[in-house]
């Protein structure tokens, strides 16, 4: 069976990777969405969060024998720390300045990150195997899933819910949007928003971190691995309207899915539609799809 | 003492130390000289807009990849003579500067970053694609050819004072229009653009032709560098270009005219001499910005004149904080 000449096959296997790479930029997006939406600042170093992330699953993988499902919970913990360290120590300082600051601080991060395991592990990939109960192939009928993607997406989209929940239906997540708000407002009703704002960072590092957990069994784990992605998260998170959780994941999806079937019809087009999708949903509908239009 | 008056006195003899450097090949490699004008060029370009206008372009390597592509076409595939290929270069940018910058100015702050950014990554695809532009080995063996027919570029030492005399004028355009009438309104735009639509101006109008102009001595940048090293490479229009751009004036100083200048002078050194320790050139670049962004924000040339006790070259309240407006509720901004 044909559809515009593409085997069904080939076109639901572009459309699975496509889900499969729209996975990791639901993750990555809501993260950076979160994260700009309370401290105001681009984190640039998301990409490199993600690589830390895949990293340290590697490490603690190879070194201390870690099991993958301890390293899906512990390597997102322990960069989440690492990124409170870094908003508590010099992020902190930016508050209130122009944004571009913010954005050039976590820039200069990246080249600190990236460059420093350049120099520890070279620039090739480290191979990373996937876990022993996710080795096999699910046959769909029409297609052949293999289970770590499955896996990938289901995984990717729990933790999406878990974090919307917590944002849009309780008491903490209250606060945090209150906060984005009006932080002086909320302050003056008790709330410490500087500590609120260190949590905030670390869950958005720590998404970012868990996605490069995930993604380690699929691409190789290599120092630059986070850099060409966070540009997409980037258009990703504009398409969707800057702070508007919803429309990350979902345009985080979404595109994942166009990029997938770009690939079947116009192969090396598919790593710049997103920016073409961009220009035109800025220029059409400037605060984005979920966006709201601002003062 | 006071930095205006010792502003002369510098750049006498930063300009003199130029003119000097190909009599003294063992002290310094002309080539690399070359690259730096080049990039000094490029940050002062950019500058009009970041600096002067308030306009953060986060995809400024369109430009100064145009300007390397188009020129290194013109003078290898058609045989045109190397100073119509750098003018046509700079041309070809300005009206792809101007078709960005319209589009890019319908948003303000970050969106309009984004914007750029975007429209950048598209032109990147075109010359990944693009069938002259030898994809990922980039257009090679660019001929150099002569200068106005007489002087032959294949010698470095005339090719330095070509460059720096082109680099020089266009310096001087950036001077010129920075203390100009235009460059009054162009500073009016980005202290109050309410205001300054409420006083005739139009703003728009002034947006785009900062940004053609912008664009174009940045595509001059660009062409120069592919006459430099007879190749245009994919790197050229790579945003990390555009984010080297916006380090090197950050690291000089937006608020003056010649802090970019400084700036990419820095960068490029640290490039230029780190290069032995390999990878280690990414992480020390890294932690230098750190501290810039933390400790010193005016930029290089910034903070020496605020050492120096002067600001009467800059406008009485800083704008360093916010030199563009971030589209935020308080703020009006249309």
């Amino acid at each position: 069976m044909d559809i515009f000449g593409v085997p069904i096959q080939a076109l639901m296997g572009q459309l699975m990777l496509g889900i499969v790479n729209g996975s990791f930029y639901a993750v990555l997006s809501l993260g950076l969405a979160i994260i700009f939406g309370v401290l105001k600042i681009v984190n640039f170093a998301h990409g490199a969060f993600f690589m830390l992330g895949a990293f340290t699953a590697f490490l603690l993988a190879q070194h201390l024998g870690a099991s993958y499902w301890t390293t899906l919970l512990v390597a997102p913990l322990a960069v989440a720390l690492f990124g409170m360290l870094f908003e508590w120590l010099f992020l902190r300082r930016l508050y209130g300045l122009d944004p571009i600051y913010g954005l050039l601080l976590t820039f200069s991060l990246v080249l600190v990150l990236e460059g420093g395991f350049r120099v520890a592990f070279g620039s090739s990939g480290q191979p990373f195997v996937t876990p022993e109960a996710l080795r096999g192939t699910l046959n769909l009928g029409f297609m052949i899933l293999p289970l770590y993607r499955g896996f990938v997406i289901i995984a990717a989209l729990m933790i999406c819910l878990v974090t919307w929940f917590v944002i849009e239906r309780t008491a903490l997540g209250a606060s945090l949007r209150a906060a984005t708000e009006r932080a002086e407002l909320t302050q003056a009703f008790g709330i410490n928003v500087p500590r609120l704002v260190t949590l905030t960072y670390g869950v958005g590092v720590g998404l970012a971190a868990f996605a490069g957990v995930l993604a380690a069994p699929i691409f190789h784990v290599n120092p630059s691995m986070g850099s060409s992605l966070v540009i997409i998260i980037f258009a990703v998170v504009v398409i969707g309207g800057l702070g508007s959780i919803m429309g990350a994941i979902v345009t985080g999806l979404g595109l994942g899915v166009v990029e997938g079937f770009t690939r079947v019809f116009y192969s090396e087009f598919s790593s710049t539609i997103v920016f073409l999708v961009m220009v035109l949903v800025l220029l059409l509908r400037p605060a984005g799809l979920f966006g709201r239009e601002e003062g | 003492m006071h930095l205006r008056s010792l502003t002369w006195p510098l750049l006498i003899v930063g300009l003199l130390a130029l003119i000097a450097v190909p009599f003294f090949p063992q002290l310094v490699y002309s080539v690399f000289v070359m690259k730096t004008l080049c990039f000094v060029l490029f940050a002062c370009a950019f500058n009009l807009l970041l600096g002067h206008t308030g306009i953060l372009s986060f995809g400024h390597a369109a430009f100064f990849g145009s300007g390397a592509y188009i020129t290194g076409q013109l003078v290898k595939a058609y045989g045109v003579p190397t100073e119509l290929g750098i003018l046509a270069g700079g041309l070809v940018a300005a009206l792809l500067g101007a078709v960005i910058g319209a589009l890019a100015i319908r948003r303000s702050g970050i969106y309009l970053a984004m914007i750029t950014l975007a429209i950048s990554q598209l032109v990147f695809f075109f010359f990944l694609q693009a069938p002259f532009t030898g994809a990922e080995d980039g257009l090679q063996r660019i001929p150099r050819g002569t200068f106005l027919g007489v002087i032959d570029l294949n010698s470095d030492t005339a090719l330095y004072y070509v460059v720096l005399g082109i680099v020089g004028v266009g310096l001087w355009v950036v001077w010129r229009t920075v203390h100009s009438p235009f460059g009054q309104v162009l500073r009016a735009i980005r202290e109050h653009e309410p205001r300054a639509i409420s006083l005739g101006y139009p703003v728009a109008r002034y947006k785009v032709m900062v940004f053609a102009l912008s664009a174009g001595l940045s595509g001059i940048a660009g062409s120069l560098k592919a006459i430099i090293f007879q190749l245009a490479a994919l790197y050229d229009v790579h945003w990390h270009t555009s984010g080297d751009v916006i380090l090197m004036t950050l690291l000089g100083g937006m608020n003056t005219v010649l802090g970019p200048a400084v700036g990419a002078a820095i960068v490029s050194t640290l490039n230029h001499y780190l290069d032995p320790f390999g990878a280690w050139v990414t992480v020390i670049t890294g932690v230098v910005f750190m501290a810039c962004v933390l400790t010193f924000r005016q930029g290089v040339v910034g903070e020496l004149g605020k050492l120096l006790g002067t600001r009467r070259s800059a406008p009485p309240q800083p704008p360093a904080t916010r030199p563009y407006s971030t589209g935020k509720p308080h703020e009006p901004t249309r």
